[in-house]
């Protein structure tokens, strides 16, 4: 089976911070990594290479110097590394990205192989959107599972795929068809180390390099900036609230007294909570 | 399927690239083991990069490597509590086509380092750890134990770079763990400040830098060197002392950073600036007399991994950097002439790094770290207050005579040091420097 990895090489969110002046984010000398949520994906679809056979590819849109990140993707044992990189996807939105991403899917699956499952992390750490996943299921006409916790079973005579996917107030079991693009959640599982020849095999691999033109992107004013409707109006760094938290010291009195104090407190800042309180024990 | 290699090179430092690009450029198969994430993420230098030792390496190195300022100047300072003593040198002549000495930072410069040693033909590999080296029933060294599964590697031999704290080489017995005496702990932070700040603080402009190397009070009566060296758009700004003396003193090493940076010469300097970095590392002080064997049958040591660091020039990098190569070299010279890379054989690269100024300038000042360490508080508590308060006198103009002035100040240094001690420090320090 071949399987399409989406990653995205970040900024290192837990070392980036907002320029006081401008607010505008200070990527200089930030270390970049594989957007963490990436790899719950790289890792299910090696394990699921690793039972029924056949190939990974990673692929990822961005500057040369993303390559850094696919290198790494190919160190814990991708076989294949695709780098979109062009000047054209300078500037993508969601919609610019997942549009030139399936297209490289596209070209990829002409080029080694129709994939029979897509994956992407849940969403990235710098955007948060969760948008891209589904843009490029919607685009390619693939059955879209997103947030999945387990893959629970797949059968490649008959095409079928059940997954547990995690929804508000519980876990759905979903039966899909392949091929499809399963967005993966975090904490599912936990990225391997490569052996050393797949390390070996790594460092000497080459990065497939795709320009626009390359990947059979046609339209270009669906690419980078032109092709992103979406407009950053302002950039904000929150400021820290003024108000602390105060310590309550529970060695000198009792924690009833701390606790009715504590009640009352509350109910002069807020007088309306008593009759809603009052109102919803009635009931 | 086994892989054999004609050199393994452990450590992706100064030492570590120097001689993997040498090897790899001179078409050697070359694989470089780097347990960092990335090529400089574990190495910390504070940093002074020397152009001769790299241009007989890489002789375009200017072309792209990521440089921050050349010096122009450098100050040497004395300092007691409140105050300093200097001689500080600054040339024009420094401004040439060619500078001869540059800050940069270890992380980006190493980073393109690495690119190089790739380019030449070198496969690195990252994050992986050499844990053990792999010997023959002769005890040759043939190639590396790894941690990665699967994780053996052969070569014909393997260079040990890797640095003052690898533990490849004290595991297999071919040196010892680095003594507490015989090792610094440096800590620096990087004060990150706008460029036109830094130009305005030490009179330079666009590329030129400034150092400063300053001893004293400042190492609380330990033998220790702060230092201030001005980047492009940040300032590294670290002290450092052997561990035994912090061991002795029960001083903390960032305790001392926080003293310095609060000195009233330091304060005005950094002023304003953030913080963005904190590092600490181990330095190689032990000098001549600690440097161990540098090869045996199947490999070869160099950099700091050997001691190869000239603590009274704070000098470093360019020693790594020359071992590296004149390792690689002498390496090249034995596979030439199809020589095996026996013990005998590579008593070559001795041979060669004896003629070279590291070991020259390492045996000069053999005799000098004993004689700093065990007179620390005269020569960095004593001597630097005696000085200050000399000069202090010196410059104040209070109606007291002169003469009178210059009596004080010899009594003074008498009183501390008594006539012998004086004359004995200073005949000790000539024989030591000579």
């Amino acid at each position: 089976m071949h399987i399409v990895v989406c990653i995205k090489q970040v900024p290192d969110s837990a070392q980036i911070r907002v320029h006081p002046v401008t607010n505008t984010i200070m990527r200089q000398g930030v270390p970049t990594i594989i957007n963490p949520y990436d790899l719950f994906a790289l890792e299910e679809a090696l394990k699921l290479r690793d039972v029924h056979g056949g190939e990974v590819t990673v692929l990822t849109m961005g500057p040369p110097m993303a390559e850094d990140s696919l290198r790494k993707a190919l160190g814990y044992g991708a076989d294949r590394a695709v780098l979109l990189t062009d000047r054209y996807f300078a500037g993508s939105d969601t919609l610019a990205t997942s549009f030139a991403l399936s297209q490289a899917i596209a070209k990829i699956g002409e080029t080694f192989g129709r994939p029979d499952i897509v994956f992407t992390g849940k969403q990235t750490i710098d955007g948060d959107t969760a948008q891209v996943g589904p843009g490029i299921a919607k685009r390619l006409d693939l059955s879209q599972l997103t947030y999945v916790a387990k893959i629970a079973s797949i059968d490649l005579d008959t095409r079928e795929i059940e997954v547990a996917r995690r929804a508000e107030g519980g876990t759905q079991l979903l039966k899909s068809r392949l091929p499809c693009l399963i967005t993966m959640l975090e904490d599912t599982n936990e990225i391997r180390r490569g052996s050393l020849q797949q390390a070996l095999c790594a460092a000497r691999s080459q990065v497939v390099k795709w320009t626009a033109a390359d990947a059979g992107i046609d339209d270009l004013t669906r690419c980078g900036l032109r092709g992103s409707p979406t407009v950053v109006k302002r950039v904000f760094a929150p400021t820290a609230r003024a108000e602390r938290a105060a310590q309550i010291d529970t060695a000198e009195r009792g924690l009833q007294d701390i606790a009715d104090e504590l009640i009352a407190d509350i109910l002069t800042r807020r007088p309306a909570l008593e009759h809603e309180l009052a109102f919803n024990s009635g009931t | 399927m086994i892989e054999q290699f004609d050199a393994i090179v452990v450590g992706a430092g100064m030492s570590g690239n120097a001689a993997a690009y040498t090897l790899a450029s001179q078409g050697l198969k070359v694989l470089q083991l780097e347990r960092g994430e990335y090529p400089g993420s574990k190495n910390v230098q504070g940093a002074i990069m020397y152009a001769n030792m790299l241009e007989k390496i890489i002789p375009d190195f200017r072309d792209d490597a990521p440089l921050e300022r050349h010096l122009v100047e450098q100050r040497l300072w004395v300092m007691d509590d409140t105050s300093h003593t200097g001689i500080h040198y600054r040339s024009d002549d420094f401004n040439e086509a060619k500078p001869n000495r540059y800050t940069i930072i270890r992380a980006q410069f190493d980073k393109w380092f690495s690119r190089k040693v790739r380019e030449a033909g070198a496969t690195v590999l990252c994050e992986t750890t050499a844990t053990e080296l792999v010997r023959d029933g002769n005890g040759k060294v043939i190639g590396v134990r790894t941690d990665r599964a699967g994780g053996v590697v052969f070569a014909n031999v393997v260079v040990l770079a890797e640095g003052v704290s690898g533990l490849l080489g004290t595991r297999a017995g071919l040196r010892e763990m680095p003594k507490p005496e015989t090792v610094a702990i440096a800590v620096k932070e990087m004060h990150f400040l706008p460029e036109e700040v830094i130009g305005q603080r030490f009179g330079v402009k666009g590329d030129e830098g400034c150092v400063i190397e300053a001893v004293g009070t400042i190492s609380r009566s330990m033998a220790g060197l702060g230092f201030l060296y001005t980047n492009k758009e940040s300032i590294s700004l670290g002290i450092g002392c052997l561990v035994s003396d912090f061991a002795a003193t029960m001083e903390s090493p960032s305790a001392l950073l926080d003293a310095m940076k609060n000195h009233p010469s330091i304060r005005p300097l950094i002023a304003g600036s953030e913080v963005k970095e904190y590092a600490a590392h181990l330095i190689p002080e032990g000098g001549y007399r600690a440097i161990p064997q540098l090869f045996g049958d199947g490999w070869v040591i160099v950099g700091d991994a050997a001691q190869l660091n000239n603590a009274i020039h704070r000098e470093g990098s360019n020693l790594a950097m020359t071992s590296g190569r004149v390792a690689a070299e002498a390496i090249i010279k034995v596979k030439s002439r199809n020589g095996p890379m026996t013990k005998a054989n590579l008593a070559l690269y001795k041979t060669m790094l004896d003629d070279s100024f590291v070991i020259k300038d390492l045996k000069k000042y053999k005799d000098m770290p004993a004689l700093l360490h065990t007179n620390s508080s005269n020569f960095f508590d004593s001597y630097p207050r005696l000085m200050s308060h000399a000069a202090q006198t010196f410059m104040r103009v209070d109606g007291t005579p002169k003469i009178e002035k210059e009596k004080n100040t010899t009594a003074a240094f008498i009183n501390a040091r008594s006539r012998w001690g004086l004359v004995s420090d200073a005949v000790r320090l000539a024989l030591a420097w000579r």
